[in-house]
């Protein structure tokens, strides 16, 4: 965040709250700054406030407290209407009594356009998303994807800068979301539009992004490009909802710079990379990936701290090996190995030495 | 499977024809479907649909002349009324021939109150001829027609007799001419006089008032449906109760009200005085009239509206009205060019209901009506219970029935059946 200065801004919140009740806050102190032409992404749980920020910037629903800025103005007091921005719903929203081609030329009649620039806008932007012959058709008699596709083009058609995304793919199955995932983000990209997109999918958001905003509880709790977020997880929240984590727990025995050493809850001790600690004896919560764990020993560093693990269960995933362990008393403990000729399956029950490099091993918030 | 290379139908396992097979295997399921139904099938047969149908077939059944007068019917064949002389000596001897069997079986005055619908007084000259009639013999008495003419000189002029001919045939349309202020003359059918002109008028009024009840109905409803849908459940359940609650009171309680409400001594005529708004000696007169009865029927029949209303109102999610304002729509655009036409279905299906509802409605015009709010239907009532001319009453109720028919089969030419919708 601190490489964006305000003075790019396009979208920008300030310290913006949101209450629903008077006693419980959805929204606590957000503060985000959005450059011209960037794909962001909120990604977070249910009720961790994502669609909510989303509405206010809508204008569908008004911040409690703080400041929306679009293109340098407030828009805290200026209705939905005025507000020039393009969404996608999360169910489509395609008005069911007008034609496709109608529901396209909508935003344009009330915007008093005339009707040969209509239909010519309406007929470039249906091509756009594959469509075009399409414009007679009526919502209903279109499948999910196709409804999808119109969806896009009507937040489109009046070339709005910044376009909404209510959680677009949820309805569609997963080949066909993964196929949108790729095209939203192309017409994105060719148009040089802003985006903010609402999804509960990590996958999703890891793969469309410029940059990804974790919701949870109300707050950002990193807003970061998706290897950042997937790497360098800054807490345990994000460290767990991106990705698949092995978590285990011990307490600081020592600082030295980069290192820490941690010795876990059944007395062993392990190197890792202090984030959220910062003096011997704090609680904290090591978060490793799956597929940075070594249990080969040639491939180990020299003088790493190494973990006892048993075998519990072996599964074949075709591209990937995932084998459950039990390390440390915790026997939820993944790794992930590429199917390569020479990669050993493990049968359970076998014990092995594991291990990683201090760096991958991430010592965060308790 | 069976072999789709060979010609011919497609056959079973055991070698029939599938299609065959297949009915056999549906029709036990068919039957006992319909022994399911059975029951209620023949309660609405016995209850409901016989009864109209002999309903409906009384406005052209007219046997009772011929039945009650055979001799005199087959003697009058013959005779012209346009000579403007009464018929020869041979009809009034059938005429005596077939009172005396009529005065004895009791049916000459059922004959006189019939024949009375069309002319005035011959229920009265029936009557006067079935008790001298007996004194005639047909054996030794001559002259039959001195002997009528004698009893009542109307025997001896042209407009009875031209009734008796002209409702002779066992069927007639003279119920339905009446119903719409025509009858039969003697060159086919012809107006009545002004004056006694009165059910195209009633039908008009009923299917205007109809109209104006449906179209308050509308007005007053779909805020109170738009409400229901979108207010807080907790609310809108409130809401809901108070809708339904006049449902849960009697018809009758809840015009009688109204009576209270709206009569001159009333509860708002009374305020109005009382706030000087009206003077004492001015009182508005909101009852026993038109007004009176569109407003106690525009408040019976607004629950019809309002529900058929709030159940597609809830279909319509409130995204679609963001969408609309997303795209630049104002506040009346977005509702007027995208929740209102989705809305339409609700709308259709009430104005049916009330509409169809209110243009049979009887109750409450007979009370509230007063001379100038008054239905057809009230009309209808009254031939079956006080005037007793069944089949003038069958013919209007027919015609309403028709009415409504074709008022349907319009609304589904301009507005499309399925565009009406209960709910989902």
């Amino acid at each position: 965040m601190a490489d964006i200065h305000s003075s790019d801004a396009f979208v920008e919140f300030e310290r913006v709250q949101k209450s629903y009740d008077g006693e419980n806050l959805v929204v606590k102190d957000l503060n985000l700054v959005m450059p011209k032409g960037e794909f962001l992404t909120m990604l977070g749980p249910s009720g961790s406030g994502k669609t909510t920020c989303l509405m206010m910037l809508a204008g569908f629903e008004t911040a409690t407290h703080g400041d929306i800025r679009l293109d340098g103005e407030s828009i805290n007091n200026i209705p939905p209407h005025k507000r020039g921005i393009g969404m996608v719903f999360q169910n489509y929203a395609l008005f069911p009594h007008m034609t496709v081609a109608e529901n396209l030329s909508f935003p344009l009649e009330v915007r008093k356009m005339g009707k040969s620039e209509r239909e010519a806008k309406v007929k470039r932007v249906l091509d756009m998303v594959q469509m075009g012959e399409f414009g007679g058709r009526r919502p209903a008699q279109l499948s999910g994807g196709q409804q999808q596709r119109i969806a896009l083009a009507r937040a489109l058609v009046f070339e709005a800068e910044l376009v909404l995304m209510d959680e677009p793919l949820g309805a569609l199955d997963k080949q066909l979301r993964e196929h949108m995932q790729f095209e939203i983000k192309r017409i994105a990209d060719n148009l040089g539009i802003t985006v903010v997109y609402v999804t509960h999918d990590q996958t999703e958001a890891l793969t469309m992004s410029d940059r990804v905003a974790v919701f949870d509880d109300g707050r950002i709790q990193q807003l970061a490009p998706p290897d950042t977020l997937y790497e360098q997880p800054e807490n345990s929240f994000v460290a767990q909802f991106i990705g698949e984590n092995n978590t285990l727990e011990g307490v600081v025995k020592e600082i030295n710079g980069d290192v820490a050493l941690v010795r876990l809850d059944d007395g062993e001790l392990i190197d890792c990379k202090p984030v959220n600690v910062s003096k011997p004896g704090e609680r904290t919560r090591v978060s490793i990936r799956p597929e940075r764990v070594e249990y080969n020993k040639e491939r180990l560093q020299e003088g790493v701290h190494t973990l006892k693990a048993e075998v519990m269960e072996f599964i074949y995933m075709g591209d990937i090996f995932r084998t459950r362990l039990k390390v440390a008393g915790n026997d939820e403990f993944i790794i992930k190995t590429r199917n390569a000729p020479d990669q050993v399956r493990l049968q359970p029950g076998t014990q092995i030495e594991i291990g990683w490099l201090p760096q991958d091993c991430r010592a965060l918030d308790a | 499977m069976s072999d789709q290379t060979t010609s011919g139908p497609v056959l079973a396992a055991d070698g029939t024809p599938l299609k065959r097979s297949l009915a056999r295997a549906l029709r036990l399921q068919k039957m006992r479907a319909l022994a399911l139904i059975a029951p209620l099938l023949l309660f609405v047969l016995i209850t409901f649909i016989a009864p109209i149908a002999d309903m409906l077939f009384r406005s052209v059944e007219n046997q009772i002349v011929s039945e009650t007068l055979p001799q005199t019917v087959v003697a009058l064949a013959d005779w012209d009324p346009t000579t403007g002389e009464a018929p020869d000596e041979a009809v009034y001897r059938a005429l005596a021939a077939d009172l005396k069997v009529a005065v004895e079986d009791k049916t000459h005055t059922r004959l006189g109150s019939r024949l009375n619908y069309e002319l005035t007084g011959a229920s009265s000259l029936f009557r006067k001829s079935g008790r001298k009639v007996k004194r005639m013999d047909l054996e030794s008495d001559t002259s039959f027609k001195e002997a009528f003419t004698d009893i009542d000189r109307k025997w001896g002029e042209v407009a009875i007799w031209e009734t008796i001919q002209t409702y002779s045939p066992k069927y007639t349309n003279g119920y339905f001419l009446n119903a719409v202020d025509m009858r039969k003359g003697p060159d086919g059918p012809e107006a009545r006089p002004e004056n006694q002109q009165i059910y195209m008028m009633l039908f008009g009024r009923t299917l205007f008032m109809s109209l104006v009840i449906t179209m308050s109905c509308i007005i007053l409803g779909y805020p109170v449906a738009w409400l229901l849908a979108n207010l807080p459940t907790r609310t809108s359940n409130l809401l809901m109760i108070l809708v339904l609650l006049p449902f849960w009171t009697s018809l009758l309680v809840r015009t009688s009200a109204w009576k209270v409400m709206l009569q001159q001594q009333g509860v708002i005529n009374d305020t109005l005085v009382w706030l000087g708004l009206v003077a004492d000696d001015a009182r508005l007169v909101m009852i026993n009239n038109q007004f009176g009865t569109i407003v106690a029927m525009t408040h019976i029949l607004l629950p019809f509206m309002i529900l058929p209303m709030y159940s597609v109102m809830q279909t319509i999610q409130p995204s679609y009205l963001r969408a609309a304002k997303s795209m630049g729509a104002t506040n009346w655009t977005a509702f007027w060019r995208v929740y209102f036409p989705q809305s339409v279905p609700g709308i259709g299906a009430g104005s049916i209901l009330v509409f169809i509802l209110s243009i049979g409605y009887y109750i409450t015009p007979e009370i509230v009506g007063g001379n100038t709010g008054t239905f057809i239907s009230n009309r209808i009532a009254y031939h079956i219970s006080s005037s007793l001319n069944w089949g003038l009453a069958a013919a209007l109720g027919a015609i309403l029935l028709a009415v409504v028919l074709l008022l349907y089969y319009v609304y589904d030419k301009i507005v499309g059946i399925d565009n009406v919708k209960l709910g989902g």
